[in-house]
């Protein structure tokens, strides 16, 4: 194994960065297949609910819910982007710098 | 308006429509455009600006010659481009022009149902984002395979990729030429051959002359061009309802012959199993794209490549909104009354008090919004919109022809044929060698397939690239006990059983084959052949203890390292 490598996985701060990491990741992930899903599954069996109108308008509650499905999913790349460019990549900074 | 209304009869009536591509696997992001349409009059405005578009892509490509000099210019675009551009690339190359027409017209057709498809091309992008983007840009230098490969046995993993890679881009080709070829028939009034030899003729220019830096930046002009057509046209739809979308329902619902049902889900998505095969496959197909997966080489590292995700989510997401408010926005310009109280985009006026049939619409529904366009911008708009529409068809086969070259330069030539001893020189030939092949055989298989019915090739590209090349990437950055037995087999079975579930699958066997019943009743095999891979790389490396098994498994951690850290990863080239 190559040594530089081998430091890395011994810093601890390694562990750290790959294990909030992947939790997050993991986390948000699951997140929009919950959220996408659900609406998929609304679509298959709950299609009353979907059709039903927002007071007494013809706007029902389907359109809001599949917008809010196209935004989370800008939302979480948001969340995500936010944190890894920030926080994580500082982490990642760090356990390069202490590789030299 | 009436002149204009007169001219845009004359010019698509009597075309059988373009469209009756809604069925399920059609609606896939580029769609394609079907049966058979006559030539129409020749619209002077759209060949303008479409001239004065090429002219413009032509003089940057002549600018990125002159700065592409070394492979990972050709290649990456020196690995320098910028999150937002590469974001709007991306979005670029997602945003064809069927996904345009298609799901606007899919919106108009059946209401709401059009926004499930909206949502499932979209999902997949957050996906690729937290599980694939900065890995596969620490890993990587040009093409996906060099991450799928990168601690196995070369030849088998390249090949297998590179057949994965030039599947995927092959269907999506010819299904992007037939519709090219039609499309421009219908709003050019060029011969279908003519069309489809300007498409090959300046995919092949940009490409060969201007490599990733040229094809990137036609790819950002276009999404510029197309985003900002589209939010003209729902900016204008929305104004005629004092931006309250109720009102816009309200309207849409009374001249829609299905009435209220347009505003909830309809008998359109009916089998939840196909339903959810198809989310999934459009789900990992993106991210097993080859020519989307590419765009990831061009920034100069893992913080730029999660933003360019972030952007293009962000752009994809606000485009498939727009389509939405088009759609509903063609419902009422199309099938309501217009100020002279006619109906100048049907081909008949329906009989008093009797709603318009969806199906009347001149064209076909996929001409909805060419339609729309035409009635809140007038002749201008109307010719500015077909532009746009050739504009994205090219901008699209450039990105895929350029994948394609990749695949065979960079992975079967450079590194199976000549195992790595091979200059960058040689490798540029190469490649430059194959685009102009690649652009050859679409424009012959693109003439050749004129009159077939070719809806089923981009489900099949997604259903390849979810099968094979999505799950032989993402467990060969996962999984440290993966061996390259297990991905040959796993990626080959992936590969196999998807081809053979759409062969005998309603798309195939039935639609284009003509035998009564499918003998498997799903159009999207996804769901059984995304996991039948993933089983198949499971099993047959856990079952693998042969010596280079052992060191694959060794070497993963070097690879870990890397993949989290970027250490070693491929820079940006100075300039």
């Amino acid at each position: 194994m190559n040594q530089n490598a081998q430091r890395i996985v011994n810093n601890p701060k390694f562990q750290e960065l790959v294990a909030k990491r992947s939790a997050f990741a993991w986390t948000l992930s699951i997140a929009m297949l919950v959220i996408y899903f659900g609406f998929i599954l609304l679509v298959a069996f709950g299609k009353e609910f979907l059709g039903t109108p927002i007071g007494s308008g013809v706007t029902t509650w389907g359109m809001p819910i599949g917008v809010f499905t196209i935004l989370s999913a800008f939302i979480l790349t948001g969340i995500y982007v936010q944190r890894a460019n920030g926080e994580f990549d500082e982490l990642n900074r760090q356990i390069l710098e202490e590789t030299k | 308006m009436r002149a204009v209304t007169t001219r845009i009869a004359s010019r698509v009536a009597a075309s059988a429509a373009v469209a009756g591509t809604l069925v399920p696997a059609s609606v896939y992001a580029a769609g394609a455009v079907d049966g058979a349409v006559q030539k129409q009059a020749t619209n002077v405005e759209a060949i303008v600006m479409f001239l004065v578009f090429v002219l413009f892509t032509l003089g940057i490509t002549y600018w990125a010659a002159r700065r592409t000099k070394s492979a990972k210019d050709f290649y990456a675009a020196g690995g320098g481009i910028t999150g937002f551009q590469n974001g709007l690339a991306i979005a670029g190359d997602y945003m064809s022009a069927a996904s345009f027409l298609g799901i606007a017209g899919l919106v108009y057709a059946n209401g709401f149902d059009g926004l499930i498809y909206s949502v499932g091309f979209l999902v997949g992008w957050p996906i690729v984002l937290f599980l694939i983007a900065e890995r596969l840009r620490n890993l990587g230098k040009y093409t996906f395979a060099d991450v799928a490969s990168y601690r196995f046995k070369q030849t088998p993993i390249r090949t297998l990729s590179a057949c994965g890679s030039l599947a995927t881009v092959t269907f999506y080709l010819i299904a992007q030429m037939v519709g090219a070829g039609k499309l421009i028939q219908l709003l050019f009034g060029l011969d279908y051959m003519v069309a489809v030899i300007i498409v090959g003729v300046l995919m092949i220019g940009y490409v060969t002359f201007g490599g990733m830096l040229a094809t990137t930046w036609v790819q950002i002009i276009k999404a510029v061009l197309l985003l900002s057509g589209a939010s003209f046209m729902a900016f204008m739809i929305l104004a005629k309802f004092g931006f309250s979308p109720e009102a816009m329902f309200k309207a849409a619902v009374d001249v829609h012959p299905k009435g209220v049902a347009i505003m909830s889900p309809g008998a359109f998505v009916s089998d939840p199993v196909d339903t959810i095969s198809l989310g999934l496959t459009l789900m990992f197909g993106t991210a097993g794209l080859p020519h989307i997966l590419m765009r990831f080489f061009t920034v100069s590292d893992a913080k730029e490549a999660r933003k360019s995700v972030f952007y293009a989510t962000g752009f994809i997401g606000y485009f498939y909104i727009l389509t939405f408010i088009i759609g509903f926005g063609a419902i009422v310009l199309i099938l309501g009354k217009d100020a002279n109280g006619a109906y100048p985009f049907l081909t008949a006026a329906p009989a008093e008090g009797v709603k318009a049939a969806v199906a009347s619409v001149i064209g076909g529904t996929n001409m909805a919004a060419i339609h729309t366009a035409h009635a809140v911008g007038g002749d201008l708009f109307f010719g500015f919109i077909s532009a746009v529409a050739f504009a994205t068809i090219l901008a699209v086969v450039a990105g895929l022809t350029l994948a394609g070259a990749s695949a065979v330069s960079h992975d079967l030539y450079a590194s199976v044929f000549a195992r790595g001893r091979v200059n960058e020189a040689d490798e540029i030939r190469v490649s430059k060698i194959t685009t102009v092949v690649i652009g050859i055989v679409s424009i012959v298989l693109g003439i050749a397939f004129e009159n077939q019915n070719v809806a089923f090739m981009v489900g099949l590209a997604f259903a390849i690239a979810a099968s094979t090349n999505f799950p032989i990437l993402l467990m060969s950055m996962f999984w440290g006990k993966m061996t390259t037995r297990g991905a040959v087999m796993g990626g080959a079975i992936g590969l196999i059983s998807a081809c053979v579930m759409i062969a005998l699958g309603p798309t195939v066997w039935k639609a284009v084959l003509g035998h009564p019943t499918a003998i498997i009743g799903y159009a999207n095999p996804g769901v059984f052949s995304i996991i039948l891979a993933f089983v198949g790389i499971w099993f047959f490396s856990i079952t693998d203890n042969s010596a280079q098994a052992q060191k694959e498994r060794r070497d993963f951690e070097d690879q870990y390292v890397r993949s989290q850290t970027g250490l070693g990863a491929e820079g940006a080239s100075a300039h």
